[in-house]
């Protein structure tokens, strides 16, 4: 077979696992080049745990891009409030700009 | 749909005060400046409130404005303080070993499982969002509030290095620990690896 081979050279020349998610997490930040974005998808390919992380990311992104309400709501305890002093100071701050 | 109106001022602490202040403290991890921050908010919000298109609920609205003020923030004190070493930032959170000395995942110890994948089931449970909320709050500040500006509000590199004063290359580096740390927490707290 010939893939053997060619993953080995693949390998060879595509950076190690530790380079890749630094590189994978860098390309959700800013566009990378062409060459760079072909060694990070020839490494998914041939790496299932790369894959698995980088998918894991982009559901984490998805998941708090969408869904911001769940980390900000109240359905976790203890759960955050204003403290009394400074509701009453907001109220007081607000009522006199009101006028 | 009708255009919808607001509420009068004088409600928004009690109606919006807890809810804008759990979005500052996502955002600003300090409640003495998460309040400062609500403040203000409802401050510009009275000032703009002729502006309100009646197109969001007023709470979207709030929280508009509460993402700017927060922005507002980092800029000003940014401006102000020294700035620290942003390559420091989260270095300790890097010791944990993933990779083997060639840079390979661990196997049978470190190397990403396989997560139940059925995404929106999962993001239904509570459990989920407990376990990513007590993720989060294990960050050093910094790095949170650049996971909170970049990943959840979706603001561009250039606007979080803005705001937080560092360079681009420091974001990518303070990005990459936080999105790793936050991954491997999810796993050990919530999808299977015990004592990740």
């Amino acid at each position: 077979m010939w893939l053997g081979p060619l993953a080995n050279v693949l390998a060879r020349n595509t950076p190690p696992c530790s380079a890749v998610i630094q590189l994978f997490s860098e390309s959700l930040d800013h566009a990378l080049p062409l060459r760079k974005r072909m060694l990070l998808r020839l490494h998914f390919l041939m790496c299932k745990y790369c894959e698995r992380y980088r998918q894991q990311l982009l559901f984490i992104r998805e998941a708090v891009r969408q869904h911001p309400e769940r980390l900000e709501g109240q359905d976790s305890s203890p759960t955050p409030s204003l403290s009394p002093e400074a509701r009453e100071r907001i109220k007081r701050t607000l009522a006199g700009k009101e006028q | 749909m009708e255009p919808r109106q607001l509420s009068d001022p004088e409600t928004w602490t009690d109606q919006h005060g807890d809810y804008l202040y759990r979005c500052a403290l996502l955002r600003v991890r300090d409640s003495a400046l998460a309040e400062e921050v609500v403040q203000e908010t409802f401050l510009a919000a009275l000032q703009a409130r002729d502006r309100f298109a009646g197109q969001s609920s007023e709470r979207s609205w709030l929280v508009g404005i509460l993402k700017h003020k927060v922005i507002d923030h980092f800029r000003k004190a940014h401006r102000e303080a020294p700035r620290d070493n942003p390559q420091e930032l989260g270095r300790e959170l890097d010791t944990e070993g993933l990779f083997d000395e060639a840079g390979h995942w661990k196997l049978g110890r470190t190397e990403p499982l396989e997560w139940p994948h059925n995404p929106s089931t999962e993001l239904e449970r509570k459990e989920f969002w407990e376990v990513l909320k007590r993720c989060l709050a294990s960050l050093p500040p910094r790095m949170a509030t650049a996971f909170s500006l970049r990943e959840v509000d979706d603001r561009s590199s250039e606007e979080v290095c803005d705001a937080l004063n560092i360079t681009a290359s420091n974001l990518w580096v303070i990005l990459h620990r936080t999105r790793k740390h936050l991954r491997q927490c999810l796993e050990g707290h919530h999808f299977g690896r015990t004592a990740a």
